[in-house]
């Protein structure tokens, strides 16, 4: 069958599928090549990374960098921080979701059509930053770790998500029957539906869990004390704050030596803050294009 | 999803076989309310939730009218009417402002609404699925990646000192470049770098698409001894028509929302001319300058230009096809 179909392949078409292929490695050289630069960079001695050794691999393999990062008490308490934002909020942020989703799948949920234009309203239109600010300011929770998971406690897009997925995954006899067994609504959504559900859930955890590790806006307006700060605020102090250097140019063999300490801590903060939420992808790989699909598709 | 609504109240209806005075069905309603009670209970949270942080601060946006001072509040300060929106308007920052984000915003939506489509329609002719498996996952790691990260790369690999790119821009025999000093650059380092970040998250939702069209499209088009090429045209992109006009309208929608978080970040005084942006200057205003009104009349005026965007953007893409929102 393969060489049936070789030989009724047109020479165009063959140009065209080698053409395909060489343009998917290209986006493959140039996706994966800064990440192995950065990880490469950050096993590397610091002499190496500065004078440009590293191009593919590490030189003079060295934990140095890790080593500083691990030994740096703002660092560990972001990461800390971090973590206690990230376990708490995706907490909240799925039961939240889960809550108001599984009623709006429901047909018989009366008044869903109304908290439907509700929820959808606040995609299109917002009340802005400064109201936001000042209406988290009056509940009180500034400079508290509340402020950094009630603000953002739901998203509306993965409402709406979760609802589609409870649709046309749960069928509607389903729910009448235990109904008829005398089963509350509330036994049936925690011992039917989510055991059912296994997949939106993960796809709730990935996205919530990615969104509140990697936010840095919440904190910078919400905190200001240091002792709050999550990883994403010290880093930023580090990688960013520090980097507009115009003098590097003009006498980098001099700086050099303090210099490269603090380059090479640049790509080891890099690896060092993104593992660990990359560590989820693979347990939740399996329900993912699953959940993207029914949400996207169908949604 | 409408519809599932309306059908399941009318089969509910036919199946109790009673259709008399609506008097019976406001009754009915109020039954089905009492017996499913818990789903209120459970929607009691997440309402609160939206009307906390959602709606009051919608109401609050009106301080854009106001002069807005701490003690008296949303409600309480003093009516300035369009005070605010005239000194934005006549202000010498304004044009510059309109112009930096709807260049950013545009430039985003020419380059990086096809890319994921290009994307998905080579991906789609792989057969190989290790080699394919491959690049998906590769392209998807970015995805990862939170913005400060994103913007350090980006600083570490177009830094004149550390940066790989530079060296190649050297290698090649031309002149050292500042990349992040120069206002020319930045439009297309931003974009350009979201579009390695997203492309591979983007990706999926096309390949969705592309998965659930018809088999016997692809045989019919194999019968009619179309080529690759031919085959994309007329069967692939006419597949994937619907998401990819959905997101496009939705992208039209944010055109006046350059993601703050990056630019912000991205920022430095030698590019400022070029990477000041509508809600960069409503957070420096308005909580770095405690400038809560005039600042707020910028979002505002922000937020109805894009609501204003989506439902024409809408209206004409269900005019011509078929596709819409609502």
């Amino acid at each position: 069958m393969n060489r049936a179909t070789a030989i009724r392949e047109s020479v165009g078409d063959r140009v065209f599928l080698a053409l395909i292929y060489i343009f998917l490695c290209c986006v493959l050289v140039a996706v994966l090549y800064p990440l192995i630069y950065i990880v490469s960079s950050s096993f590397s001695s610091a002499q190496a990374v500065v004078s440009g050794k590293v191009w593919l691999w590490p030189v003079d393999f060295s934990l140095m960098g890790y080593k500083v990062i691990f030994s740096n008490p703002a660092i560990l308490t972001g990461y800390m921080n971090s973590i206690i934002y990230t376990l708490l909020g995706v907490s909240i942020n799925v039961v939240m979701t889960v809550a108001i989703a599984y009623p709006l799948s429901r047909s018989t949920f009366v008044g869903r059509n109304l908290i439907m234009m509700l929820l959808v309203f606040t995609i299109l239109f917002s009340g802005g930053l400064i109201p936001t600010y000042l209406t988290v300011k009056a509940v009180g929770i500034l400079d508290t770790r509340w402020a950094m998971v009630l603000p953002g406690a739901l998203s509306v897009f993965q409402v709406i998500v979760a609802r589609t997925f409870f649709q046309s995954t749960i069928p509607k006899e389903l729910g009448e029957a235990a109904e008829l067994d005398g089963c509350s609504d509330i036994g049936f959504l925690w011992r039917v539906v989510l055991p059912l559900s296994k997949a939106i859930i993960a796809v709730l955890i990935l996205f919530y869990a990615v969104g509140i590790w990697n936010a840095y806006f919440d904190a910078l307006i919400y905190l200001k004390s240091p002792e709050l700060y999550p990883l994403q605020i010290i880093l930023r102090n580090i990688l960013i704050l520090n980097t507009i250097d115009a003098t590097a140019l003009v006498d980098a063999n001099q700086m050099a030596a303090r210099q490269g300490l603090r380059d090479l801590l640049k790509y080891s903060l890099i690896v060092v803050a993104t593992v660990p939420i990359l560590c989820i992808y693979p347990f939740v790989q399996k329900y993912f294009v699953q959940g993207i699909m029914i949400g996207s598709v169908k949604g | 999803m409408k519809n599932t609504g309306v059908m399941g109240v009318r089969g509910n209806t036919i199946r109790r076989g009673d259709k008399r005075s609506g008097g019976l069905a406001a009754g009915r309603m109020w039954r089905g309310i009492k017996r499913h009670w818990q789903l209120y209970l459970l929607v009691a949270a997440p309402m609160a939730y939206i009307v906390i942080f959602k709606y009051i601060p919608m109401y609050g946006a009106q301080i854009a009218f106001r002069d807005y001072s701490v003690v008296k509040g949303f409600t309480g300060s003093e009516f300035v009417g369009l005070k605010h929106f005239r000194a934005f308007f006549q202000s010498p920052n304004f044009w510059l402002l309109i112009k930096n984000t709807l260049g950013i915003s545009l430039y985003s939506l020419v380059v990086g609404f096809p890319a994921p489509i290009v994307l998905a329609l080579a991906l789609n002719e792989i057969r190989r699925v290790k080699f394919k498996k491959t690049i998906q996952m590769v392209t998807f790691a970015p995805f990862f990646i939170s913005t400060v990260v994103m913007v350090s790369m980006i600083m570490i690999f177009l830094s004149p000192r550390l940066g790989f790119v530079d060296h190649i821009v050297q290698g090649l025999g031309f002149e050292s470049i500042n990349f992040m000093g120069s206002p020319g650059y930045f439009k297309s380092i931003f974009v350009w770098s979201n579009v390695w970040q997203g492309i591979g998250y983007g990706a999926v939702i096309y390949l969705a698409a592309l998965a659930g069209i018809n088999p016997e499209l692809y045989e019919a088009a194999k019968v009619d001894g179309a080529s690759r090429l031919q085959k994309m045209r007329h069967v692939d992109i006419p597949g994937i028509a619907p998401a990819a006009i959905i997101l496009l309208i939705l992208s039209v929608g944010q055109i006046m929302n350059v993601g703050f978080e990056k630019v912000y970040l991205m920022q430095n005084p030698l590019n400022v001319s070029t990477s000041e942006v509508i809600s960069t200057y409503v957070y420096k205003i308005g909580l770095l300058g405690a400038n809560f009104s005039f600042s707020s009349a910028v979002d505002l005026f922000n937020s109805l230009i894009n609501l204003v965007l989506l439902i024409s953007v809408n209206a004409v893409a269900k005019r011509i096809s078929d596709n819409s929102l609502w």
